[in-house]
This record gives C-alpha cells, structure tokens and sequence, in this order.
C-alpha cells in the first residue's frame, strides 16, 4: 500500500547563509494492507520527517513515495489532496482547525468533504467521541479550548471517522490516560484488521509491540548527523 | 484510483503568462495556474507584491498587458481576456463572484439586505418578487443573519454581518467561482474566525472553487489548498498550502513564514 | 442686412438648431437611447423646462400650431411663459386645443386625446437617467445601459415593495424601450405610461442641465418594467371628474376650504373643457349664469 523508494531529503536556510542540511537519504521501506510499522529512533533521527513527507507535507528531494497509485514525491497538489481526502489518514500530535466550530463539526468535516450527508457524518463523529470518552457537553465547543488529551482525543477522532486504507500515526497515545490508552489501541487494531495499511511513531513501548509488524530504524536512512 | 480518475477533468480555470505593466513597473509578471473545480486558491504575499493586480486581472477588472485567462464556460474554455465586455459582465454576474475586503466597496449600502441580495437574481431575469424574497431570505439564513433583519439596510449591520450579507449577495446566483481580496481583513479576530468557518462550509457544499488574496498566512492555512506566493510581481513559489507553509523552498517564503508573530 | 433687432426664428441661431436636430435625429434612431447635446443657457432657468424650449426650437417650423401644457394643464405660469415665448420669438400660431396642435411641449402630462401621426409631443425632462438614484456614476450608468444590465432597475422596485408592500413609484415610473434601453420617460404619472406604448406622434425629451436628448418614435414599444406577482398598474384617483363626469381622465384633487372639502378635477384642462362643452357635466360643474365668485 506504502512504498517508498531511495528517498532523500534535505534543507535549505536560505536566510541563514543557503545552509544546507541533508536529513535523508536513500531510505526504502513498505507496508502492506492490514500491515503496521513502527518508526523508531533517537529523536531527531527523521521519524518525523518521513511522516511529513509521506504525507506531502515535506518536498521529497528524491526518490518515490508510493501510496496506491500516487507517487506523493512528484503528485501534483490536487492529486495529494484527493489522497488526503480518501486515502491517506493523518493522525498529528497537533490540531489545527477553525477557532470556534464545534468539536463535532470538526471531527465530521471529513466525511462532509467526501460528500457524505451532513446527518450522517455527525452520527459518526458522535459515535466516535462517545467511545473516545469526549463527554457529550462538549461537542458543541471548540475543542481549542480543551485540555491536551481531550485535543488529541479529537484528532484521533478525526483521523478514524473514514476507513482510511492507509493511516500515518504520530504518537497517538502520547497524552492519555490508561483508559482511553486501550480505546485508542483497540482502534488501530480494529483499522489493521479491516486492511488499513499504518505508519506509526510510537514512543509507548508497549504499545508498539502490541500494534506493530515490524520496526525501521529510521537512523539508517539519516545521513552523517549533520550538526 | 476512481477519485484521481474523476479528477482528470477540465480546469475551471487557466492562466497563462498573465503579465500587466504599470509603465516600466511590473503589475505581475508571467503568472500561469490551473484551478480546478472545488479548489481553493490561495495567494500571499507583502503589500505591492501584485497579488491585488493579478486579481483584478483574473476577475477582469483590470485588462492585463500580456497573457490569457481561460474559463471554463457553459459554452466551452473561453480566453475572458479576449472576451467582450457584455459578455465578461455576464460571466460575472453569473459563474464568477467578487467579495471585497471593505464590504462598503462590494454592498448598496442604501438598498435594503434583501435588496442586496435579490440583485443578481434580478440581474439574470428574476421577475417574481416572492420568489426573490424568499430566496434573499434563504441566502440570509446561511449567512446567519436573522430573517427579520431582510429589510435593514447594511448600514444598520456590523462589519461582521456586512461581510457575511456581501457574501450572501455574490453567491445566491450558484456561482463556480468567487475571488476574494482580503475577505477577513478588517475584522475583529473572533469575527474572522466565525466567516471562515463559513467560508469552508459553503465552498464545501457549493463545490465553489475560490481564488484568495490575503497577507494572512493563518487564513489560507486554513482555507486554501493551494498556495502561491508572489514577490515583486512574480509568483516566487507555488504549492499545496501546508506544503509551502511548513516547507517552504524559496528565500522570500522562508523569510515570510519566518516573519509570523506567534501568539 | 438680416434685422439685427429681431430674434432668430424660435430664439436659437440656426447652427445651434441643426445640432439639436441632429441629437434628436440619433434619437429617434435610437429608442430610448440617451444623446448627448450642447445645451445653450436660456433665458428662463433651469427645472423651467429648459430641454423641452429646446428641443421645441429645433423642430418649429412657421406653419406648427403649439400647444404648451404644464401638469396638464394650458393656464399655469410655466405653460403661459413659454407658450409666449415661442408666440414672440417664432411667431407661431398657438392653440389649447390638442387635436390642433402640431407641437405639444408639455411639463409632466401627456393629454388625454389621443395623438395623431404627425405631431410631435416634447418633454421637459429633469433627470433623464433611470439609474441615477441607485448608481451615482455616470461612466457606471452608461456602461450599464450599454451591456443592459439593468438589475438594478428592479432592485428600486423591489425596494418599493418591500418598504411599502406595493410599487409605490407613481409618477416618473421606468420603462423598457422595444426590449433594449430601460428609459425614464420624466416625472408623468404612471397614469399615463399606457401611452408611451405604440403612441401614433413623435415623442421627444429634452433635459437642459444634464444636457440629454431621447425619443420615442410612433408606435414603439415602451413596457413599464413589474414582477410578475406585482404587476405595473396605472393608478388614478377613484372617482370622475366633478366638472365634466370624466371617468377614465388623470384627476388632480383641489382642497377647496378650510373646512377639508374637496374636489377631483381633470388635470387635462383642454380635454375637460372640450367635454363640458359637450355638455358632459359632473356634479360641481354645473354652469350657473352669472357670477359664481365667492
């Protein structure tokens, strides 16, 4: 489902003297439907990057970066969007959403971008906060008030409300308690049950031996720790 | 893939080495896109980096020295640069749309909001006064401004709902296009937020593609899907929004992202 | 040697005359379409019908017999002025009489007998452009005339509508010219715009201080712009005439005491004379022989 090939990527400050700062190279790896893989390495090391890149967050430098079809290395915007939209889910450690909407509106928008009916994509993402334990005075916030776990809470829910058939996972237990820890989990399991292919960073050691197939040290594909 | 398969369709829009010259000065210089139906646009940069100017040019206020601008029309992908005046006017009154940033610029501030509103549909033939009610009506809902507020005249408004009824005004004839210049720009902070929220909910269900020009790098980031952003005239780098913001390749963009006060 | 003493025939020197015609000409070329012309300062003020004199000029020749109406009527200062205006400086014959005329000027009136082919009925005109009270720019009027957008024209009405729950444009009421330009045909009541439609005279306007000549040639179509559910519908008082019993005539009411009375008279004055001397009398028109004064 994933494939990336002999990806490289660097950075270039141009403000600061054109510095320019390799942070990958000739880096391979593959997922497989119903597979998950755990990015793991010191911090810095490009675990980040990599998500960011497979994303279309990040301009590879080189290489490919296969989803389905799309090659997000050379897609064209509206290609990546139309990934975004029906093929590739993102799990952040950050939300980022209008200030004001509603919290059930933030996690229904998207299914309504899939065109989805409005009544239906709020069932789901109702549904979803109940078992993310969002109680329900809630939903009509802005969840950009909400406490961190609450937040991540949303951007999980926002990442599982469509069966994505490939998901990328940024620490997505980081800052919860041991209750919702165990929903979140039962999610991705349930998501790599029906064949969702996954990506994931996962600092909680447990966690990762629960979830994951297989683990890529992303350390190999970094080139000489520039400093 | 069958979306990636849908989506090889016609753009709606195509520009083509649009160049305008004030004198020896560059307006906007060689500027070449393709938007595509349900895509928002996004267009930053420093004041008289000519994103005004090449918004004016697209939405054909301002007739460009060199370049095309090509439509996608009912009849066919038409150059609206080559077009006839009656026939640009009537695109704009009917496929294309035009939010200010000072709502005064955009709004008959002596016509009543249904009045505002009720206009275009007029333009394009509407003669059946309930029905134009009505629809004024309608539009004022989505907007969110009270139906018992149809007959005030803007001034009556707060710059907020002055803003929400100019938008109300351009999109109650189903438009395919809106150009916005600067559409949150003179508003509180907690207003702009609640007109954004707006925004991506009507380009959403509307399947509106929109072209916006702002200097506010949080309003695209949250708007558009593609950015473009313009220095001196020229369009130094262009891409998918969170893309550009969070990678961004060229020194200006670099500097620019760089810039932003963080709160 | 011409005599340096007189008038030029109908005051305006000859060139000034062919340039007027000229504008009356593209004029009528053009229905509805608003020419530009050079107006000349004359020797009445401006909003005294400074167009209409003219525009009546250009088209005077020795053998017209004028008519001059003001609000319908022959006898009120504006009528008498210029109807002596013209006696004095064209040496025209004169007449109350509408179906003598072969010129009428009228101020805000078109008379109620029918015209014939032939005459030419000139309007004073203060403000020719429809779309002024919306759109202040002149360059954006034009331009709008131009590309027939003319939206704006129903927003007034719909303005209307909404303020008073009926079109409440009486007078100075706008129409569409032969499907093309949306015209203001001056400030007659909408009484009377049945008879801008498919009328068998030449109809001119001329507004002197914005300087705009437009016309109507015979039989043209001339449609007051409506809604479909708020048709155009000419209005008039609900009663007949208490002189001459006219019940299908535009009535102006005359307070006649201190006591609120009233009456409803022809604004026409020659046609409700003409009826009377028919011996259609209506209730306060009784003709008593002597003195009624007081």
């Amino acid at each position: 489902m994933i494939t990336i090939s002999n990806l490289s990527k660097s950075f270039t400050l141009h403000n600061q003297g054109a510095a320019v700062i390799p942070v990958m190279a000739g880096a391979n790896l593959a997922v497989a439907p119903g597979e998950c893989l755990g990015l793991v390495g010191a911090s810095g090391s490009g675990k980040s990057t990599l998500m960011r890149m497979i994303w279309g967050n990040y301009l590879a430098a080189a290489g490919s970066i296969m989803v389905g079809d799309v090659d997000v290395a050379k897609a064209a915007p509206r290609e990546i969007i139309a990934l975004r939209r029906g093929t590739l889910g993102y799990v952040s450690q950050f939300l980022r959403v209008v200030p004001r909407v509603p919290t059930v509106e933030v996690v229904a928008e998207p299914l309504l971008t899939l065109g989805i009916p409005a009544k239906e994509a709020r069932a789901r993402a109702m549904a979803l906060l109940a078992q993310l334990n969002i109680p329900e005075r809630l939903w009509s916030l802005s969840p950009t008030t909400f406490s961190g776990g609450e937040q991540q809470r949303v951007n999980i829910a926002r990442g599982f409300v469509h069966p994505y058939p490939a998901l990328l996972l940024d620490e997505p237990t980081a800052s919860l308690d041991l209750v919702n820890r165990e929903v979140v989990l039962t999610l991705i399991e349930s998501a790599k049950a029906r064949g969702a292919a996954i990506i994931g960073i996962f600092h909680d050691e447990q966690a990762r031996a629960r979830l994951c197939d297989r683990l890529v040290d992303v350390t190999q594909f970094t080139p000489e720790m520039a400093q | 893939m069958s979306i990636l398969a849908k989506m090889k369709m016609q753009p709606l829009l195509s520009v083509r080495d649009l160049s305008k010259f004030y004198g020896g000065r560059i307006g906007c210089a060689d500027v070449g896109f393709d938007l595509y139906p349900g895509e928002v646009l996004g267009i930053v940069g420093e004041s008289g980096s000519g994103k005004s100017t090449l918004l004016s040019c697209l939405a054909g206020h301002l007739a460009p020295d060199r370049g095309e601008v090509i439509f996608d029309t009912k009849e066919g992908p038409r150059d609206t640069v080559q077009m006839a005046e009656a026939a640009r006017r009537r695109l704009a009154r009917t496929d294309w749309a035009y939010v200010h940033q000072n709502p005064r610029d955009g709004l008959r501030m002596g016509v009543s909001a249904g009045g505002n509103v009720g206009e275009r549909l007029m333009a394009v033939g509407a003669r059946h006064y309930g029905d134009i009610r009505a629809a004024a009506v309608d539009w004022l809902g989505r907007v969110e401004i009270a139906a018992d507020r149809v007959d005030d005249r803007p001034s009556a408004f707060s710059g907020g709902m002055q803003q929400r009824l100019q938008i109300a005004r351009n999109l109650v004839t189903g438009p395919r296009l809106v150009f916005m210049d600067e559409p949150t720009g003179g508003l509180d902070v907690s207003v702009q937020a609640r007109l954004l929220d707006l925004l991506r909910g009507l380009v959403r269900e509307m399947g509106l593609s929109a072209i916006i020009v702002t200097h506010d790098l949080a309003v695209v980031r949250l708007l558009a899907d593609r950015l473009m952003v313009m220095k001196g005239g020229y369009v130094v780098e262009q891409g998918l929004t969170d893309q550009v913001l969070d990678d961004p390749q060229h020194a200006y963009t670099q500097l620019l992202v760089s810039s932003v006060l963080q709160v | 040697m011409t005599d340096q003493t007189a008038y030029n025939f109908a005051y305006l020197d000859e060139q000034t005359k062919r340039m007027i015609r000229r504008a009356i000409l593209k004029g009528v070329a053009i229905p509805g379409y608003q020419v530009p012309f050079a107006s000349r300062e004359m020797p009445m003020p401006y909003g005294w019908g400074t167009g209409g004199v003219q525009v009546t000029a250009a088209c005077l020749v020795p053998e017209d017999r004028l008519k001059v109406i003001d609000q319908g009527a022959d006898d009120t200062t504006n009528a008498v002025s210029i109807r002596r205006f013209f006696q004095r400086t064209a040496g025209v014959e004169v007449t109350e009489a509408t179906a003598d005329a072969t010129v009428i000027q009228t101020r805000h009136r078109i008379p109620e007998t029918p015209l014939t082919e032939g005459q030419i009925l000139v309007y004073q005109v203060p403000i020719p452009e429809p779309l002024r009270f919306l759109e202040p720019r002149e360059t954006e009027t034009r331009k709008m005339h131009e590309l027939e957008d003319y939206g704006l024209m129903h927003v007034k009405l719909y303005e209307d509508i909404s303020r008073h729950g009926q079109i409440a444009t009486a007078y100075d009421y706008p129409v569409k010219v032969e499907g093309r330009y949306v015209m203001d045909p001056s400030p007659i009541p909408k009484f009377d715009n049945p008879k801008l439609g498919g009328n068998a005279a030449i109809q001119l306007f001329g507004a002197g201080r914005e300087q705009r000549i437009y016309a109507l040639p015979p039989y043209t179509q001339a449609i007051s712009l409506d809604f479909d559910d708020y048709p155009f519908a000419a209005s008039k008082a609900d009663h007949s005439c208490d002189l001459c019993a006219a019940p299908d005539s535009y009535l102006d009411e005359v307070i006649t005491d201190d006591q609120g009375s009233r009456m409803f008279v022809c604004s026409d004055t020659d046609f409700c004379a003409s009826r009377r001397a028919a011996g259609h009398i209506g209730p306060m028109g009784a003709p008593r022989a002597g003195a009624d004064v007081e």
